[in-house]
């Protein structure tokens, strides 16, 4: 079994960076969305640091919607998700596997960006290690349900905006739980309280995501 | 347990035939509790003494949000029923109680909005409920869309299937995240229903509508699984011949 | 609730009660009324059809 995880990572890893624009086009968008709303609001650093946080999850969410949908459209497409499907490994594992490394080329990527962006967004210095801590904690949670929906959609061409109604909706509770704790921590209140729900969404979804992806993923292969 | 009643609903037949006899009995029924219930609702319950007279709204609002809330937990039932029982009737369930479900969501949201505007002073405020209602809505118009944006039948049930089961899982999630968010950010918790205090005058005719409604909503549901019933079926004998008679 | 006027008029709030009462009149008649009158497409639907074989 540890050697199909190792083989699996290994593969993903190799095909991630023959297109690295699949890669840096999420993270350019995130940048993008950040960007557009002091534009938006004018450059007042109060304002700005009370939209902060809501701003930099929202961004996150969509960046995040926007790099799975074509998660498995690739394999899909030429035949290897249905030797997926029919191999005799388990198909959760392998989704866990294939999940998770796309959540190491986006959301750890967000999550060593948005200091970064809460620099920009004039929130202060010591809020910024609990705002990469909550986008670490949240952004498997996002990654995991996103995928769920891109195994329910993967044989549709209709693209992002159906998988981004499916699925924003469930993304909600990391999105109050994620600015909640900025927001506690703006205030200079402790924040182990949101780490802690945020850790136990994030089990969760680790858990149960993959039964669900796997099972979206036989339902579109069976077609 | 008699289980033939579950195994004869494989039959889209078999149900045809039992939904045409109850169908006139849920609608009669329906339509007198709403009568009755409205009536006593609009004219002979008394006021509330702090909202007066735009109180009566609760007999339409609370009806609307149990069908719209129950509904989609029996989408997720059908749902299960569909994957684990390959049953097709489930199928017909769950493709047809969805837009009655956002409907009757709309119909929590409007008239919730509109008591907003006399109890409050604006039509919308992001509070608890409302909002949570808010995001049931988009919950069933991903089921909606999900359900017609895949054109075989099958794997449209199935997939509607899974989320509806995996939006059913998140819904507790939702429901208490939007709540902690609401005490977050509003000190004063506006109750949209005061459900203890209402005296019996007040809670019987809310009882009529909620009863009302829930037959009303099973009158549309099975006047439209039996018209997908009929279109599913149109090649074989039995539905040619039923039409035939109708017309 | 002694006259119609009072009746209608709901203490000031008539028009946020009526037309609540309203909206969900329409919304339930139509849930009812369009798969009604989607039957009955059907219905003529499969006359003509069965008119073209005959011929």
């Amino acid at each position: 079994m540890r050697q199909i995880v190792w083989l699996l990572f290994c593969r993903e890893w190799r095909l991630a960076w023959r297109r690295p624009g699949d890669l840096l086009n999420p993270l350019v968008f995130f940048a993008l969305v950040v960007s557009l709303f002091p534009l938006a609001v004018g450059p007042e650093p109060s304002m700005l640091r009370s939209m902060a946080p809501g701003v930099i999850w929202v961004a996150a969410l969509l960046a995040t919607l926007l790099s799975l949908d074509g998660l498995f459209r690739s394999d899909y497409e030429d035949g290897s998700l249905e030797q997926w499907v029919l191999s005799p490994h388990p198909l959760a594992l392998m989704v866990l596997v294939k999940v998770l490394h796309h959540w190491m080329m986006s959301g750890l990527a967000m999550v060593l960006l948005a200091p970064l962006f809460g620099l920009m967004l004039a929130l202060p210095l010591s809020s910024l290690p609990v705002l990469a801590l909550t986008l670490l904690l949240g952004t498997p949670i996002l990654s995991l349900l996103g995928a769920v929906g891109a195994a329910l959609t993967v044989g549709l061409k209709s693209g992002g905006v159906l998988l981004a109604l499916l699925i924003l909706p469930l993304y909600i509770p990391v999105l109050i739980l994620g600015t909640g704790a900025m927001d506690a921590a703006l205030q200079g209140m402790p924040v182990t309280g949101f780490a802690l729900w945020l850790g136990c969404l994030a089990v969760l979804a680790l858990t149960l995501a993959p039964i669900a992806i796997a099972a979206g993923l036989r339902i579109g292969v069976s077609e | 347990m008699n289980w033939s009643f579950f195994h004869k609903l494989g039959s889209p037949k078999w149900f045809y035939d039992i939904s045409g006899r109850w169908l006139p009995w849920f609608a009669v029924a329906g339509v007198a509790l709403l009568l009755v219930g409205s009536v006593w609702g609009l004219f002979f319950a008394p006021q509330d003494y702090q909202q007066g007279n735009s109180f009566r709204i609760i007999y339409i609002h609370v009806p609307a949000a149990f069908v719209a809330q129950s509904c989609y937990m029996m989408l997720a039932v059908a749902g299960v029923v569909s994957l684990v029982w390959r049953m097709k009737l489930a199928d017909v369930a769950l493709k047809c109680a969805a837009p009655i479900g956002a409907w009757m969501t709309f119909v929590a949201l409007l008239t919730g909005a509109i008591w907003g505007k006399p109890t409050w002073g604006t039509y919308w405020v992001w509070d608890a409920r409302l909002t949570s209602m808010l995001i049931l809505l988009f919950l069933y118009f991903g089921i909606i869309a999900l359900g017609q944006a895949i054109s075989n039948r099958e794997t449209s049930a199935k997939a509607t299937a899974v989320l509806a089961i995996v939006g059913t899982v998140n819904i507790p999630i939702i429901k208490y995240s939007v709540n902690w968010w609401n005490t977050l950010h509003q000190p004063a918790t506006f109750k949209v229903t005061e459900k203890p205090a209402m005296p019996m005058e007040m809670w019987l005719p809310l009882l009529l509508m909620v009863l009302g409604f829930y037959a009303l909503f099973t009158v549309s549901l099975l006047m439209r699984m039996r018209l997908e019933v009929l279109r599913r079926e149109q090649k074989t004998r039995w539905v040619r011949e039923t039409l035939e008679k109708l017309s | 609730m002694s006259s119609l006027n009072e009746m209608l008029d709901m203490g000031g709030h008539g028009i946020y009660v009526w037309s609540s009462y309203a909206i969900t009149l329409v919304v339930l008649a139509l849930n009812v009324v369009q798969p009604w009158l989607a039957r009955r497409r059907l219905v003529n639907e499969e006359a003509r059809r069965r008119r073209r074989e005959v011929m």
